[in-house]
């Protein structure tokens, strides 16, 4: 069974994202970019299900600029067989990105595609869905586990008040949650190995997908600042403070 | 303008976030449908009918809808949604989970998990775990939007009657059904619309301690109880206790961080409670700086102290 796994770069988890002094948007130059940390999720849980025996082959696909290789570059270092770039200096909503991943599974024909359930830059929580959607597969977002047939997956998934499992017929869409699994991190050796895997590049107009946005940012800014209070010295203190001062208890 | 706003219920009753998405809907302006969708759901559409602000209830009552996925719920939204400029529902697990459908087969850019509303086409969100907040227009004929129930005030429970309109609408694809469901004990008050949450860290070192310190004090304040996702990574508790970007995202009235430091994924789910208070031993950690009452102190003595004085 062929799997695809769509990886996004963005600004590293670590760092603190902050508006450009024009609001036009967030500043990232010269910031680290990493791979988005629920794409090496669903990395992982490709490779432990290749290395399974369940799955035979992993193509890692990235659509952005050109320094996305790199991130597709980890992809083949921590375990996948072959990438696609859809280069583009377009900024991709989450839509445009569905529509290029629906081309290349047509083209491609994996059974199961594994994303990450949001990106940690513009957290819109969309991708997986919409993919599922383009293509009228199922989807089962938010796994924590993931049990793979033959015509069937039985995925357990995070729900409002506790979990719950759903049985989806393949193929389909799956996008995991933080539980689902711990990412490795790749070894010297296959970041080498990885140089020579094959990397194809294509364009959005080779896909035949348009990419142009409806959506317009008008600017960036920092939220609302919420100022930092008091400290008090014990709990009598404290609870004298929120019955009469906060009037919450 | 007419506005189409998704409710989020059990089939008994209908969750508080919906009250805060009609908020959203209002701010936005023009007339406020509320679909109530399930199975057996009669009552929930009845008692929506008296919500303020609702000028008609449209119910879909249909077995399959219990045990369905998010591909039978798009297509039941979609079915009804080509009638109205815009289309709502709550960012929670649930809209998370089916809108994105809608918005994909309407060929509709999403905006997901608004926090205000600047104009009927614009709208502001957080991006990058709340660090940032983007201002974004859509030029799409309907718009798809998830609300962040917690940034909006609720509706009134009263005062509204608006007209009852069943619908039939069928959908089942049969492409995804559910064996199993594991909900946890209910006995405490949900954490998205719980008054009061009282929240823990690594700081508590074991689950054990987590619970053993802080269920009692949250029984006292009739709390929900929460977590950093340290916590949840270190095993305390599971991940439905988890708030923060990566989890839910709370607004209660009192909020109490015990032995969390306040990483800033960790701020993004719950900065915006009326009253923050930290317990952390560590003077400089940065739940401080956003809470209003910090105390600096061992949590193995002053939560068991606080829990006792209440």
């Amino acid at each position: 069974m062929k799997v695809l796994v769509p990886v996004k770069r963005v600004l590293d988890y670590n760092i603190k994202a902050r508006p450009k002094a024009d609001g036009s948007g967030v500043e990232l130059s010269g910031l680290k970019m990493s791979m988005n940390p629920f794409d090496e999720i669903a990395m992982e849980a490709a490779i432990r299900l290749k290395e399974a025996g369940q799955v035979s082959e992993i193509i890692a696909i990235s659509c952005g600029t050109q320094a996305c290789q790199e991130t597709l570059r980890t992809a083949l270092a921590l375990g996948a067989d072959r990438a696609v770039l859809v280069e583009t200096d377009e900024a991709l909503q989450p839509l445009a990105v569905a529509k290029l991943l629906k081309v290349l599974v047509l083209r491609e024909q994996p059974r199961l595609v594994i994303c990450g359930k949001q990106a940690i830059d513009d957290d819109a929580n969309q991708t997986g869905q919409m993919l599922a959607a383009l293509l009228g597969w199922a989807q089962a977002t938010f796994a924590s586990r993931i049990e793979l047939g033959t015509d069937h997956a039985s995925v357990t998934r995070e729900i409002d008040g506790g979990l719950e499992t759903l049985s989806i017929t393949l193929p389909a869409v799956i996008t995991t949650d933080l539980r689902l699994n711990e990412p490795r991190y790749a070894t010297l050796p296959n970041i080498m190995k990885a140089k020579k895997k094959p990397l194809e590049t294509l364009t959005p107009a080779d896909l035949g997908v348009d990419v142009t946005s409806r959506l317009t940012l008008l600017k960036v800014a920092e939220p609302p600042a919420r100022q930092g209070g008091i400290k008090v010295n014990d709990v009598a203190e404290l609870l004298d403070k929120l019955k009469n001062e906060a009037k919450v208890i | 303008m007419t506005i189409l706003v998704v409710a989020e219920h059990d089939n008994q009753h209908l969750k508080a976030a919906t009250r805060h998405v009609l908020a959203a809907a209002q701010a936005i302006g023009g007339e406020v449908h509320l679909l109530v969708a399930g199975q057996h759901c009669a009552a929930v559409a009845e008692a929506a009918r008296a919500l303020s602000g609702v000028a008609c209830v449209l119910l879909v009552e249909n077995d399959a809808l219990e045990s369905a996925g998010a591909e039978c719920m798009a297509d039941l939204v979609l079915s009804l949604v080509h009638d109205y400029t815009h289309l709502l529902a709550a960012a929670s697990a649930s809209g998370k989970n089916w809108m994105p459908r809608v918005a994909a087969l309407l060929d509709v850019a999403q905006l997901s998990d608004i926090v205000r509303v600047d104009a009927p086409d614009t709208f502001t969100r957080p991006i990058y775990a709340g660090s940032v907040w983007a201002t974004v227009r859509s030029e799409d004929t309907i718009k798809v939007i998830t609300v962040r129930a917690t940034a909006f005030e609720a509706v009134a429970e009263t005062g509204g009657s608006a007209r009852l309109q069943k619908v039939d609408a069928t959908s089942d694809a049969g492409l995804s059904r559910r064996t199993h469901l594991a909900l946890n004990d209910s006995s405490r008050p949900e954490l998205e619309s719980a008054r009061v949450v009282v929240s823990g860290g690594r700081g508590l070192g074991s689950a054990e301690r987590f619970s053993a310190l802080l269920e009692p004090l949250a029984d006292k304040l009739n709390a929900a109880l929460g977590a950093s996702r340290a916590a949840v990574d270190s095993g305390y508790v599971s991940n439905d206790y988890q708030v923060g970007q990566t989890g839910k995202i709370v607004a209660p009235d009192l909020y109490i961080a015990v032995g969390i430091s306040g990483a800033i994924q960790h701020l993004a789910g719950m900065k915006a409670s009326r009253v923050i208070v930290a317990i952390n031993k560590d003077p400089d950690a940065p739940i401080f700086a956003v809470a209003d009452y910090g105390l600096v102190g061992d949590l193995n003595q002053v939560v068991p102290e606080l829990t006792s004085a209440l």
